[in-house]
């Protein structure tokens, strides 16, 4: 069962009904759910948990209701993983990756997607939409696919090839916006104001997808042996993430149900789109929008709606904020690759590329443990590696130019 | 100078229902106020107690968010649509 007690604004505290709404009425900030924590310390406890499925909805308790039963296409669960090839390469003791290129449609979208469309049947909705810069489009388009709805997906028209392929192969309206993220999220909040009986799984149902994201902090701690990590490192686009990771370790810590306190948390944002590391080094408390311009497209979004909540979070734990050149990018997409085995898209190569940063000017302390976020598959991405990763030489088929070909070339991956 | 100020679904019921009303101001700011004057207690639920934005307010003149121009000061021409839209969306 779920421990929801409604909606709450978390800017100025006003409750409201557990519907889809998704701004406060009195201030425009946005509503959080809310939960009963006093009931569900009564009945939850590390072993209930640990005899739930092996999928994110074992913490069901402290997500929305979904219904009969979850719209699930096996989030979650991901392996979190000792790197220690890339930590000895970067100088740290204890590095973990949370790895969710495994997600079923490659991306950590695939957890707020299903708790969204999962309280959208429940509330009466019939058609999912979305406003995106590509993976949660290419999730609400299989989630919707799998449960029989249609969907509308709005996505800037020159988002990457692989991205509308994935996409639009599930069946629904792909609307392909000229404009930038920022210019189709705006067209979203005017369009669900004449469509109301649309879920866009990022505007309407916003405060119940978001609380998909904690399901990432619920998995970390329980796979480090029901302890919170002493960092992490989380890429940054509109914040969400980020802060609902954040409310996830606290809901753990309230219920007793981790040793450690809260992590401190770091950001990562590549430096073609970088409002909220800008304002965090500024010392501002608001984000100023910029137009962005990096090959990191996911992380692309120059108006970050939960900008002012992350940089509270950064604040409070004593953390900061990574900003890094795309060559960066693409350098550490390779050096994990290479280091672990993992092929993560541009958004992980900034997150790398930020905890290199951090760890080279001393924000993040290389004795204690750290866990970086590694959101989506590489394949999402292909074209931003596809000039440097390639054959290693074309031969002939006959053994003399296979061995010239290998003598000249130093084996690579053999250290 | 007379604009258009678009509303969002949120602040219709202060107009009665309406999506979109028509004011007279030479800035951004001017044409809140009138807005305000006509309807009293709108423009408290866009700006803070100093008088700026709110946190969580998008505010669109001619399709450009204010914030990369003058922001409430930035002034507008007759004709133009003024657009308050919720920044909780997206991402």
């Amino acid at each position: 069962m779920s421990f929801v007690s409604g909606l709450k604004c978390r800017e100025c505290g006003t409750p409201y009904p557990a519907e889809a709404l998704y701004v406060c009425d009195v201030c425009f900030g946005p509503l959080e759910v809310a939960y009963d924590l006093a009931a569900a310390k009564a009945s939850l406890s590390r072993s209930s948990i640990e005899s739930g499925p092996p999928s994110m909805w074992r913490y069901g308790a402290l997500l929305p209701d979904p219904g009969d039963q979850p719209v699930d296409l096996g989030a979650g669960w991901t392996p979190l993983r000792r790197a220690r090839r890339l930590g000895e390469a970067l100088g740290v003791r204890e590095l973990w990756l949370k790895d969710d290129t495994r997600n079923p449609t490659g991306s950590f979208k695939d957890r707020v997607v299903s708790v969204a469309l999962s309280s959208a049947r429940r509330l009466g909705f019939s058609t999912a939409a979305a406003a995106s810069t590509g993976n949660l489009a290419t999730s609400v388009a299989a989630h919707a696919a799998a449960i029989g709805w249609p969907s509308v997906i709005l996505i800037p028209a020159d988002l990457e090839k692989s991205k509308i392929a994935m996409t639009a192969i599930f069946g629904g309206t792909v609307l392909g916006v000229e404009g930038t993220y920022d210019d189709v999220n705006r067209l979203c909040v005017e369009l669900v104001a004449e469509h109301p009986e649309w879920a866009f799984a990022n505007v309407n149902l916003r405060p119940y997808y978001a609380e998909g994201s904690k399901t990432l902090a619920f998995e970390i701690a329980e796979q480090l042996g029901w302890r919170t990590p002493a960092q992490i490192v989380v890429p940054l686009a509109s914040g969400s993430q980020l802060t609902k990771i954040a409310k996830g370790f606290r809901e753990f810590i309230d219920l007793s149900l981790v040793e450690g306190t809260e992590p401190v948390y770091f950001g990562a944002q590549a430096a073609g789109c970088s409002p909220i590391a800008r304002a965090f080094a500024s010392g501002a408390n608001v984000v100023r929008p910029e137009r962005p311009n990096t090959i990191a497209r996911s992380l692309a979004i120059g108006n970050p709606a939960d900008g002012p909540f992350v940089l509270d979070e950064l604040r409070a734990t004593g953390g900061d904020c990574g900003s890094v050149p795309d060559d960066e990018t693409l350098e550490c997409i390779e050096l994990l690759a290479r280091t672990e085995g993992i092929f993560a898209e541009t958004a992980g190569g900034v997150t790398i590329a930020s905890l290199r940063q951090l760890i080279g000017r001393g924000a993040i302390d290389p004795e204690r443990s750290i866990v970086a976020i590694i959101s989506g598959h590489g394949l999402k991405t292909l074209d931003a590696v596809s000039a440097t990763a390639t054959f290693t030489r074309v031969i002939t088929p006959s053994l003399t130019a296979a061995e010239a070909a290998i003598a000249s070339t130093a084996l690579v991956g053999a250290s | 100078m007379s604009v258009t100020i678009r509303l969002p679904s949120q602040l219709r019921a202060l107009v009665g229902g309406a999506g979109e009303v028509a004011v007279e101001g030479a800035t951004v700011r001017a044409a809140l106020g009138a807005l305000d004057a006509t309807h009293p207690g709108l423009a408290a639920r866009i700006l803070d107690d100093r008088g700026e934005l709110r946190r969580f307010v998008n505010v669109f003149l001619a399709d450009e968010d204010v914030r990369f121009l003058d922001g409430l000061d930035t002034p507008v021409t007759s004709g133009q649509t003024i657009s308050l839209v919720p920044a909780v969306a997206g991402g």
